[in-house]
């Protein structure tokens, strides 16, 4: 149960610490309000047509932010040389990658609702009849960009061009997933039934599995100094 | 060796060309525009062998730590990344005068662009990255993800073009090949396939070379 | 140690160390600065990987096998390891359980007792003091029991109080068998529980004496003495 335990105590001591320092949560949150009026402003006051893209534009608005979110995730650690410490921890480091990927799943999921929210607010749009549809798309798609993303984020973190170079290499990567994700919100917002996007689904948990596990075998690789 | 591949591949390249220009049979519904398939096929099949080089050389790297498969990987990348160019370069030509644009969002051409992108970031961040054994720690690992996110790329981009539009009729020859230009596009792939190796061997020398004065 | 050599890219730092430790003996590393006394701790530590040689801890090859290796070692380097926004308290619990030996909260409280921050153990760590935050450190350090101690300049930034405490735990560590390799800049705090001194000039030890018998005194002068004339 150690592994599961080490795993844990990563993603705990993540959320604390996010919980204290409100850094990127509220970055995130602001970045997604701007969002929000950036689609509005660019994409003209036509509500059929922003609603008609709505699937697209809220992915847009996920990945927009995530990008932000996950580029930061090793940052933490490089302050004090918290980074040797986790090289150092004795035992399978992976635990430490999928604590890491656990906590922005996390901090991603709470900026989707509430940009998910936002936008049924501002674009008078219902999704209440889709909550139970999207409650399965945005995890299975937001697990598909926090797993790459995450192991992304550990090479950038050494780089001085991170900014760039993060999305350069994480969005093609996460083509099939944003594919995957945008049609199946697009069925769930549209009330049709998930069974009607399965093969989506399908590739969706396929590509997350897929990720975690070229993650957790290949994390350690990428650990050392 | 290195020379060998090469003169190998000129000759592979010279029976191509003849394949390709004077043996195979003009095209009915196209023209003579159809023969840059010649070299549009060929090239994107290779670009395919190149990075499953890089997939097989990553994993061969980070399991050995030996620095031959890191170079081999790097050189294969680099090969593989012109040869998609050439391919995405080559698909622009022929729509040209066949669609009438340089570009469409066809299943094809999109996931060989997408492809182009992950490769490029490969090389992108190889180029950031002063420290040769971080350097081919990290980018051992993008092969590999982004290897086993070919096949994920492609099914999604082919439902993303068929679930919308009807099949496009963009494909290159009917199912059945006329002799002729089965056997040109073959010859022209084994050509490639050569000229890539030839690439590859000429690179891998020059990176250890590299690596020899910076030691 | 055997034949180690570090280079990065062309500046060869460590040029051919020959260096042991012993149970229950504490070697004191002297060197300039940049002579690479931290790069031999850090690779000693298995962070940094040599560019050739052999670094043996506890019998584990460090090259080889950096996670049987690291499974005796303790690091302290100059980063406190300390997560800003988290309690004193807080890194400890992370640290020992990221370890794989979970502590439960006494023998945490009993760890911060021992470093006489326990009733500082619910703040954040943001708010505490250089010599603080390296008393967390030390404290991070020992729970995890290691039998082999590198430490780099631990005695820096230590009040008097603090640095009698280290002094005599370090001693405790040695009794019970435990190796420290340390290096220091100072020949008076600290060097009281050195049994030897290596001297790093030129990329290897250029002197390793024992300290009883020439005095810190005496080593003083060897030292000044060895690095003053280079390699």
């Amino acid at each position: 149960m150690t592994y599961a335990q080490r795993a844990f105590i990563v993603l705990w001591k993540d959320v604390v610490t996010e919980r204290r320092s409100k850094a990127t949560l509220n970055a995130l949150l602001f970045f997604s309000l701007m969002l929000l009026f950036l689609f509005q402003f660019t994409l003209g006051g036509d509500r059929e047509r922003l609603v008609s893209a709505l699937p697209g534009l809220l992915w847009l608005g996920f990945v927009l932010s995530g990008l932000v979110g996950l580029g930061r995730t090793f940052l933490l650690e490089r302050e004090n040389d918290c980074w040797d410490g986790l090289l150092l921890t004795p035992g399978d480091k992976s635990a430490i990658y999928l604590g890491k990927v656990a906590g922005n799943l996390l901090l991603m999921l709470v900026v989707e609702v509430i940009l998910l929210a936002l936008f049924a607010l501002f674009f008078n749009v219902d999704v209440a009849r889709a909550l139970p549809a999207l409650s399965l798309v945005l995890p299975l798609g937001t697990v598909g960009f926090a797993a790459v993303g995450t192991l992304f984020a550990v090479m950038t973190a050494h780089v001085r061009a991170r900014e760039v170079l993060f999305p350069v290499l994480l969005l093609p990567v996460e083509v099939p997933v944003l594919l995957a994700s945008v049609k199946a919100t697009e069925a769930a917002l549209a009330g049709e039934p998930l069974s009607a996007v399965a093969p989506w689904l399908q590739l969706l948990v396929a590509a997350d599995v897929v990720y975690l596990v070229a993650g957790v075998l290949t994390f350690d690789a990428l650990l050392e100094g | 060796m290195s020379r060998i591949l090469g003169w190998l591949a000129a000759l592979g390249l010279a029976a191509g060309m003849i394949m390709a220009f004077g043996v195979a049979p003009r095209e009915v519904t196209q023209g003579n525009v159809q023969r840059i398939m010649y070299l549009h096929v060929p090239t994107v099949l290779v670009a395919y062998l190149a990075f499953a080089v890089v997939f097989v050389a990553s994993i061969a790297y980070l399991w050995r730590r030996d620095p031959a498969a890191d170079r081999l990987a790097h050189a294969s990348a680099e090969v593989g990344v012109l040869f998609t160019g050439l391919t995405i370069a080559a698909g622009a030509i022929w729509g040209k005068p066949t669609w009438g644009t340089w570009w469409t969002w066809d299943a094809r051409l999109t996931s060989v662009a997408i492809l182009f992108v992950m490769y490029l970031g490969y090389l992108l961040l190889r180029g950031m990255i002063e420290d040769g054994e971080r350097a081919a720690r990290y980018s051992a690992v993008v092969g590999i993800v982004a290897a086993l996110d070919i096949p994920l790329v492609h099914f999604s981009v082919y439902w993303w073009r068929t679930l919308h539009q009807p099949p496009s009729m963009l494909k290159p020859g009917p199912a059945s090949m006329p002799e002729g230009i089965l056997a040109a596009l073959l010859v022209n792939v084994a050509a490639f396939a050569l000229l890539y190796a030839y690439f590859v061997a000429k690179r891998v020398i020059v990176l250890r070379r590299e690596e020899e004065v910076l030691a | 140690m055997r034949g180690l050599r570090k280079a990065f890219g062309r500046h060869l730092v460590l040029d051919g160390v020959d260096l042991d430790v012993g149970h229950g003996e504490a070697v004191a590393l002297l060197g300039a600065n940049g002579a690479g006394k931290t790069t031999l701790l850090r690779v000693a530590a298995t962070l940094v990987r040599p560019t050739s040689g052999r670094v043996l801890v506890g019998g584990a090859d460090g090259g080889r096998d950096p996670e049987a290796a690291r499974r005796h070692l303790g690091f302290l380097g100059h980063g406190t390891w300390l997560y800003e926004d988290l309690t004193a308290y807080e890194n400890l619990r992370f640290w020992a359980t990221l370890g794989g030996r979970p502590a439960s909260a006494s023998a945490l409280r009993a760890a911060l007792a021992a470093v006489e921050l326990e009733r500082w153990g619910d703040e954040r760590v943001r708010q505490f003091s250089a010599g603080m935050k390296r008393r967390v450190s030390i404290a991070r350090l020992l729970i995890a029991q290691p039998r082999v101690l590198l430490l780099d300049e631990p005695f820096t930034g230590l009040d008097q109080r603090s640095a009698k405490w280290l002094e005599e735990h370090l001693q405790a560590f040695k009794s019970a068998g435990g190796a420290v390799l340390m290096s220091t800049h100072s020949f008076g705090r600290g060097f009281g529980v050195a049994d030897r001194a290596a001297i790093l000039a030129g990329g290897r030890i250029a002197a390793d004496v024992a300290v009883a018998s020439l005095g810190s005194e005496g080593v003083r002068r060897l030292y000044e003495v060895t690095v003053e004339d280079g390699p």
